[in-house]
């Protein structure tokens, strides 16, 4: 679920709760724009999410110090994601895993085909500053591990938003890589794409925003149809 | 309206563990006060973070002798239900000693990474209150590197690289690995059962 911070709480509220419905496992909300702007996430609309949503969420954006990821975790969300941060502060990992343990650190990780390979990019929120953060996939995702990542996200960039399909081939590669859960995300257009992903990949979760916004795809269809196909699926009173 | 007292036992995300009650009509509030947790009708014990710290901090305040001599009904919940065992190896630290045993190490494996973090299936063992319209193969949300083996107090089980346990009781004092207040229609049914018992 991405937003931009002008939202109003009441729509996150609505569609926090359509999804959880609809037999999300869990919800991310990114504020795509806190990073490059420099602000942080106000907390106020994570305790309202959390006063209603009886599954995991996670909040990404904005958290640049442990400060900034108390303040997340202690009005409910059950993570914290953290992306540029990380990049700019690899030892912001450290502290965040040391303080409340890895299970709360997430490290989403944007990563390019380029002519030299996967490369890490940053400030992905802002099309004037994104860019390439000077790193290689694999090996950053082998260090946000050691530094106590409980949990990588990565998003191909340049799948995302085209639907054409997860990058199989490159989650593969961090999966090798990988031994916390690996989520993957960016391309999902086809509830194919997400069961190549499993099977193929062998990533523990696949995350998509615009075709659950859009309608494209039911929740509950797509976790029916993986679970027919052998995937490990949880279906609710509302999937079943 | 039922009444529970969450032990406030230092780490982040009791919160959500409070909206849950909320959201079952209970009133929930925090406390590390000794008096006000032994009147509590009901105590839930959650924790995050790790063994060790979580003792120190139970002792801290007085908890650690107080705890194991509650006679309200009890629920200890992930690193909660942990505690209540005689020892954890993460530390290594000294628990409650409520329930006979000592939490392991989850073993990593290729194809089952550590954490432990998602939903997984449950397989209760035996009929228990708490579990009342719970059934095999209801997913529950799991986080968690340490675990308790299989063993007399156990009511329920998950299968993660060997069946671990998911819920266990001794007399009053029942504890889950899971956390119910993240796991959807499953946890919120066993917060009520919690909350009539």
């Amino acid at each position: 679920m991405r937003f931009h911070d002008h939202e109003v709480a009441g729509d996150i509220l609505a569609l926090a709760t359509r999804y959880r419905d609809a037999g999300a496992d869990e919800l991310v909300f990114y504020d795509i724009t806190a990073s490059p702007e420099g602000r942080t996430v106000a907390c106020e609309w994570v305790r309202r999410v959390a006063r209603v949503l009886d599954i995991p969420f996670c909040v990404a954006g904005g958290i640049r110090s442990v400060a900034d990821a108390e303040e997340v975790l202690n009005a409910g969300a059950e993570k914290i994601s953290i992306n540029t941060p990380a990049l700019a502060k690899p030892q912001l990992i450290n502290d965040l895993s040391r303080r409340f343990g890895s299970q709360c650190v997430v490290v989403g990780i944007d990563s390019q085909r380029t002519a030299d390979g996967y490369r890490v990019w940053q400030f992905t929120g802002d099309t004037r500053r994104a860019g390439d953060a000077g790193r290689e996939s694999l090996a950053w995702a082998r260090e946000v591990q050691d530094r106590g990542a409980g949990e990588i996200v990565v998003n191909c960039m340049a799948a995302d938003g085209v639907r054409e399909g997860y990058d199989v081939e490159h989650l593969a590669a961090v999966r090798a890589v990988c031994q916390v859960p690996l989520i993957a995300s960016g391309g999902a257009g086809a509830i194919r794409h997400f069961a190549a992903v499993f099977t193929q990949a062998g990533v523990d979760g696949a995350l998509a925003a615009s075709v659950f916004h859009s309608g494209a795809i039911a929740i509950a269809d797509l976790k029916r149809q993986l679970k027919a196909a052998g995937i490990p699926m949880r279906l609710t009173e509302t999937t079943a | 309206m039922s009444e529970a007292v969450i032990v406030d036992s230092g780490g982040a995300n009791l919160a959500s563990l409070q909206y849950a009650l909320e959201r079952l009509g209970a009133r929930a509030h925090v406390s590390h006060d000794p008096a006000t947790l032994a009147s509590a009708p009901r105590v839930i014990l959650p924790g995050v973070g790790a063994a060790a710290d979580a003792m120190q901090r139970l002792t801290r305040h007085g908890l650690t002798e107080l705890l194991p001599t509650l006679t309200q009904p009890v629920l200890g919940i992930c690193l909660g239900m942990q505690l209540l065992f005689d020892a954890s190896e993460e530390g290594p630290a000294d628990c409650l000693g409520v329930l006979s045993g000592d939490v392991q190490r989850i073993a990593n494996a290729p194809g089952r990474p550590v954490p432990h973090m998602g939903w997984n299936q449950l397989t209760p063992l035996r009929a228990d209150p708490l579990l009342e319209g719970i059934m095999a193969g209801d997913y529950a949300y799991y986080v968690h590197s340490y675990a308790a083996p299989v063993g007399p107090a156990t009511l329920a089980s998950v299968e993660y690289g060997g069946a671990l346990s998911a819920a266990v009781r001794r007399g009053n004092f029942w504890g889950t690995q899971f956390h119910p207040e993240r796991s959807a229609g499953t946890g919120a049914r066993l917060l009520g059962n919690f909350l009539r018992l």
